[in-house]
């Protein structure tokens, strides 16, 4: 009886399709084309923060063994798309790679040696000799707060009266920094390039082909058909990849100079200076709350490092708008230019780092009214957007709390910072919430059923990790009734139909929607092709018509888009991020013994993967909140630990026993499987967790990140 | 990294003679260490004479207590029934140190010969002494979070990085190395060096000298011992500071303490005078932090550092009450 029932396959833990690929080693990741004639490219990296390229001695390196091209500012080809000015249109420096003899940062790209090995290459790289004259440089954000600007995007925003929370009874004003991240996937960025006549074949580590192969169109001024970028495999992004950075372009530059294949691979060095990163921020808070803990205002103010030749700004102050019921909301963003790389999204971009300060000034907040911070969350909770004045698609941030704090043991919890031992561990319990805006954007899916009854998706999306390809034939199951095992989902490449970039958690929104009505479209189809309606046609017809049509398959195209409902709701996923926490009391030293993640993101697709999301980003907030930091000698303008030594992502003995919830309640609006998206909120507000916890357990409360031991001692 | 010749020794009074033969010759063993200072630039040697196939990968018991062959893993050496029998402290500090796959390769000999993690020393862009005598000392004046509070110079004020090292300087143990003339003796102790004005000498050892083994003495107690390494992430990651505590308690006496630490200085830092200060007390929390006081007198920070002095203090005590079993 039970069998007979149409169960969705929907949230079933489904191993990735890919899977086994992975860990065998079969799948090829865009550094492991061994293509015949392949030529191995090593960039050199500048050695000054500012000034200018007075010599390049590329003489010793020329006579080097293998070597077949150096390129440099002083014979790299002409680039159609670049634009010959050295000012952009914003009034700012133009920064193109080989494109004159500014030097903007340090580690910029001076010359690229290309020879037949990768190890002569590098070694001839290492005879490269720039000679400079230097300019006086500036890459410290606190020294340099007196020449802030008012960025063109992420413009101040005003609500009720400015500053309002001055007039609260009670107050809280800190000021909160987070460092400069580093993306720090582990496969580190690379590209190859190869030219057949006026086309290219790229592969290259990418978040999205589309995008790449528009820019590699608009640099060579080249059409589509002349581009193809191909980015099946990706060992992890965060958002490093969602741009097309110089080593991409300096790549393909090199192919077609010498006439063969290029590949480039960064050194783990490289990737903390060519490839963005999160940038440096301190913002400033202000709480006022009634002695009953209503919020009377809300400033927040932002100032983040970005490069001088570009404006970059993280979305930090855009929390503090619409996260709590404050009828008062002052926001102030400033942008710092200093000589450093691009800043790029990464993980969570702007919302982390915001959460980061308006959660722990929230908690601040709690100890000074001593309300419990869930029952400050409570009685401040938005449930509509006070930002927009529009109903939320979907909240349920108030069970995110209950779940949470039943998991994690906040009954335990001491109001009292301080109060609870174990042995030497001083114990402290915290809470950070995260909010992350719910995307659908355009997308289009290829569809098509073969005679013998499997079916394939193509779409140029991007699976960075998250598990893309799984997903889609798990919403492609269900939209057609058929097995999983039938269906296979191809991405990654850009001949495939459009899809957006992998990032702000859109990609199950977007292309999920595209692969299902692209499967719906091709039911209709074959309804079409057999008259059968709508409740007679059985997933067991499929072949039966298609063969009855005397077609070797069928196949269709469908584009899919949300309609107008974004103007009608404000859509966001929700987390309440919960830990646990163990503090040395003589060593200083920070233990996350427990994790939970309580998820609001709509319709989970696939418990297994989505599980794995949480526990990623989770890992993400640890490296936040407790070890990682990429430190600058301001007198040198360069990094002092760029490498994996120095530079500590959280290693395995860092990260406890992970619990991530989901709510799996579908979102109405968004897209037809009520999904929403995780791969960001997972990591916001999990920073601010345990710097509360840290609190609650010494009575310290750490305001620049990381909180490492000789911060508690 | 620089194009170089690499042969492979058979035999020790070989191996000696062809690192005295030519100027820019450089033993290789696990290659942990000299991979990433070549690659890096740091390190430029023309020619590399690989130890590892020599016979120094014993760890056996002599009439006076334990060798330990120079070319012995890290991972054998933690793991070794000997070693954890009657030298546990030191297979705590092994274990501490680096990560599996790293210990895996690393040797004794190269762990005792691994170089500074100054940041400055592993950039050929930044200036600094001990990898270009002369030019100056990054860390003085820049990021020095990381850097020594004791036996610094006015040239130098880089960590000896070494998990290991802390453990054998408080064991005692004494080093074996062959030269053109022969073999010779030297306490643990004196085998690294303070920086002065040649920081960059590391140790005592000449040109040419092959490390041989290091000879660890039979101690009496082996049940009080503690090595506690304070760091910035739970494991993968060198010391802010740490310390080997070995002790002798009878009957809640003191009778014999041993004590150095990591992360302060050049060399392994031996606490002679806080050794002094517990022997003939008892095993309490105040003489602990008596002890720990005294160890840290002295001490000179700098801009970034200064947090090593309560850490230092505080990781003495913990260690001196986890090796005492003191709540
Ligand atoms: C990322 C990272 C993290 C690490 N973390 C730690 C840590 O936390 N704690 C810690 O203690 N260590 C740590 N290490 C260092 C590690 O312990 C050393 O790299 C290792 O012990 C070196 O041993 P090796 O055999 O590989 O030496 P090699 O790299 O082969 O040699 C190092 C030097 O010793 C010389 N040498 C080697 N053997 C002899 C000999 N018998 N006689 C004379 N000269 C010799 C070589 O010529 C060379 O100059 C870390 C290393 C890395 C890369
Ligand atoms: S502390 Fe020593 S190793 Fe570091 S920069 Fe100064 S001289 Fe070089």
């Amino acid at each position: 009886m039970e069998k007979e029932l149409k169960k969705s396959v929907i949230g079933e833990p489904m191993d990735r399709v890919d899977g086994r690929l992975k860990v065998t080693g079969a799948a090829t990741y865009s550094a492991e084309f061994n293509i015949p004639n392949l030529t191995y490219a090593v960039l050199v990296s500048g050695t000054i923060a500012s000034g200018t390229i007075t010599a390049i001695d590329t003489r010793a390196a020329e006579r080097a063994p293998g070597v077949l091209t150096i390129i440099t500012h002083l014979n790299a080809p002409q680039l159609a798309g670049y634009q010959a000015s050295a000012i952009a249109a914003n009034g700012k420096p133009n920064y193109r790679v080989f494109g004159g003899d500014k030097i903007f940062f340090n580690g910029q790209p001076v010359a690229m040696v290309v020879a037949d090995t990768f190890e002569r290459a590098t070694y001839a790289a290492s005879l490269v000799k720039a000679t400079y004259q230097k300019d006086e440089h500036k890459t410290s954000l606190e020294d340099n707060l007196a020449n802030a600007i008012s960025p063109s995007r992420g413009k101040d925003y005003q609500r009720g009266a400015i500053d309002a929370y001055k007039t609260a009874p009670v107050q809280v004003e800190q000021t909160y920094m987070l460092p400069t991240e580093v993306h720090s996937p582990m496969e580190l960025h690379n590209t190859t390039a190869m030219w057949d006549g006026d086309k290219v074949t790229v592969y290259t580590k990418s978040q999205g082909v589309k995008a790449t192969q528009q820019s590699i169109m608009n640099t060579f001024k080249l059409t589509d058909d002349k581009v193809q970028v191909n980015s099946r495999f990706v060992g992890g992004a965060f958002g490093s990849a969602l741009r097309t950075w110089p080593h991409e372009i300096a790549t393909v530059m090199a192919a077609k100079k010498v006439g063969r294949p290029v590949k480039l691979l960064l050194t783990r060095e490289q990737q903390f200076t060519m490839v963005g990163y999160r940038p440096k921020t301190i913002q400033k808070i202000g709480l006022g709350a009634t002695a009953d803990g209503q919020l009377v205002g809300i400033t927040h103010e932002s100032y983040s490092q970005s490069s001088v030749f570009e404006e970059f700004t993280e979305g930090s102050n855009n929390v503090s708008r619409f996260l709590y019921a404050s009828p008062n909301v002052t926001t102030r963003y400033k942008i710092i230019p200093l000589n450093v790389g691009a800043p790029a999204p990464m993980r969570g971009p702007g919302e982390a780092t915001g959460a980061y300060a308006i959660e722990s000034a929230l908690d601040e907040l709690s100890y000074k009214l001593n309300i419990d911070p869930i029952a400050l969350r409570l009685k401040n909770y938005a449930e509509n957007d006070p930002e927009r004045n529009l109903p939320y698609s979907s909240k349920y941030l108030k069970e995110c709390y209950s779940i949470g704090a039943e998991k994690i043991g906040w009954s335990n919890r001491s109001q009292t910072p301080g109060a609870v031992k174990e042995g030497d561990w001083l114990v402290g319990y915290g809470i950070g919430c995260g909010v992350f805006g719910a995307h659908r954007g355009r997308a289009t899916a290829k569809i098509r059923i073969n005679a013998d009854g499997n079916v394939n998706i193509q779409c140029a999306t991007a699976d960075i990790g998250p598990g893309t390809a799984t997903s889609m034939v798990l919403i492609a199951s269900d939209a057609l009734g058929m097995p999983t095992d039938k269906i296979t989902f191809e991405l990654g490449n850009s001949a495939f139909p459009q899809a957006g970039q992998q990032g702000g958690s859109s990609t199950v929104s977007s292309v999920g929607s595209a692969v299902h009505d692209a499967s719906l479209a091709l039911k209709k189809k074959l309804m079409e092709l057999s008259g059968k309606t709508e409740s007679d046609l059985s997933p067991g017809n499929y072949t039966d018509i298609i063969k009855q049509q005397n077609l070797p398959y069928l196949e269709i195209t469908q584009g899919s888009q949300g309609g107008d409902e974004g103007s009608k709701y404000s859509m966001y996923s929700f987390s309440a991020h919960f830990c646990k926490v163990h503090v040395h009391s003589v060593t200083g030293q920070v233990k996350v013994v427990k994790a939970v993640a309580v998820v609001d993101a709509g319709t989970i697709i696939n418990h297994k993967t989505a599980g794995s999301q949480m526990i990623g980003g989770v890992v993400g907030g640890i490296g936040m909140a407790l070890t990682e930091e990429a430190l600058f000698d301001d007198r040198y303008g360069r990094y002092i630990n760029g490498n994996f030594a120095d530079y500590h992502v959280p290693v395995h003995a860092d990260v406890p026993d992970i619990e991530a919830v989901f709510i799996d309640k579908p979102d109405p609006v968004l897209n037809p499987m009520g999904t929403k998206g995780i791969g960001e909120i997972s990591i916001i507000g999990f920073a601010p967790a345990i710097a509360n916890a840290v609190y609650n357990a010494t009575g310290k409360r750490v305001r620049e990140m990381p909180i490492t031991p000789d911060k508690l001692i | 990294m620089n194009q170089f010749e690499y042969i492979r020794a058979t035999e020790q009074a070989a191996a000696v003679k062809a690192l005295v033969k030519d100027a820019n010759t450089q033993f290789i063993a696990g290659g942990t260490n000299l991979i990433d200072l070549m690659k890096m630039g740091v390190a430029k040697p023309d020619k590399l004479v690989d130890i590892t196939r020599l016979p120094l990968k014993d760890i056996k018991k002599t009439p006076t207590g334990i060798h330990i062959g120079a070319l012995a893993l890290n991972s054998q050496v933690a793991e070794n029934s000997l070693i954890l029998q009657h030298h546990p402290v030191l297979a705590l500090a092994l274990n501490s140190g680096a990560t599996q796959q790293l210990r895996n390769m690393a040797t004794v000999g190269g762990n005792m010969l691994q170089r500074t993690r100054c940041g400055y020393f592993f950039d050929v862009n930044m200036p600094c002494n001990k990898r270009e005598p002369g030019s100056g000392c990054g860390a003085i004046g820049g990021i020095n979070r990381m850097h020594a509070i004791f036996g610094a110079s006015e040239s130098c004020i880089a960590v000896h990085p070494s998990d290991m090292c802390v453990a054998l300087a408080a064991l005692d143990a004494t080093v074996t190395v062959l030269g053109p003339k022969g073999e010779r003796r030297m306490p643990f102790a004196d085998f690294h060096r303070l920086p002065g004005d040649h920081p960059e000498h590391d140790n005592t050892l000449q040109k040419g000298e092959l490390i041989l083994g290091v000879d660890i003495p039979d101690a009496r107690q082996t049940k009080n011992v503690a090595y506690l390494k304070v760091r910035d992430r739970t494991s993968y990651a060198f010391a802010l500071v740490s310390v080997a505590a070995v002790l002798n308690i009878e009957g809640g006496i003191i009778k014999n303490a041993k004590l150095a630490m990591g992360g302060v200085a050049h060399k392994p830092w031996r606490l002679h005078a806080a050794e002094a200060s517990l022997i003939g007390k008892q095993a309490t929390i105040d003489n602990f932090k008596q002890a720990a006081q005294i160890a840290m007198q002295g001490a000179k920070t700098y801009k970034y550092n200064e947090f090593k002095v309560k850490l230092g203090h505080n990781t003495i005590v913990q260690a001196l009450k986890t090796a005492a079993s003191v709540a």
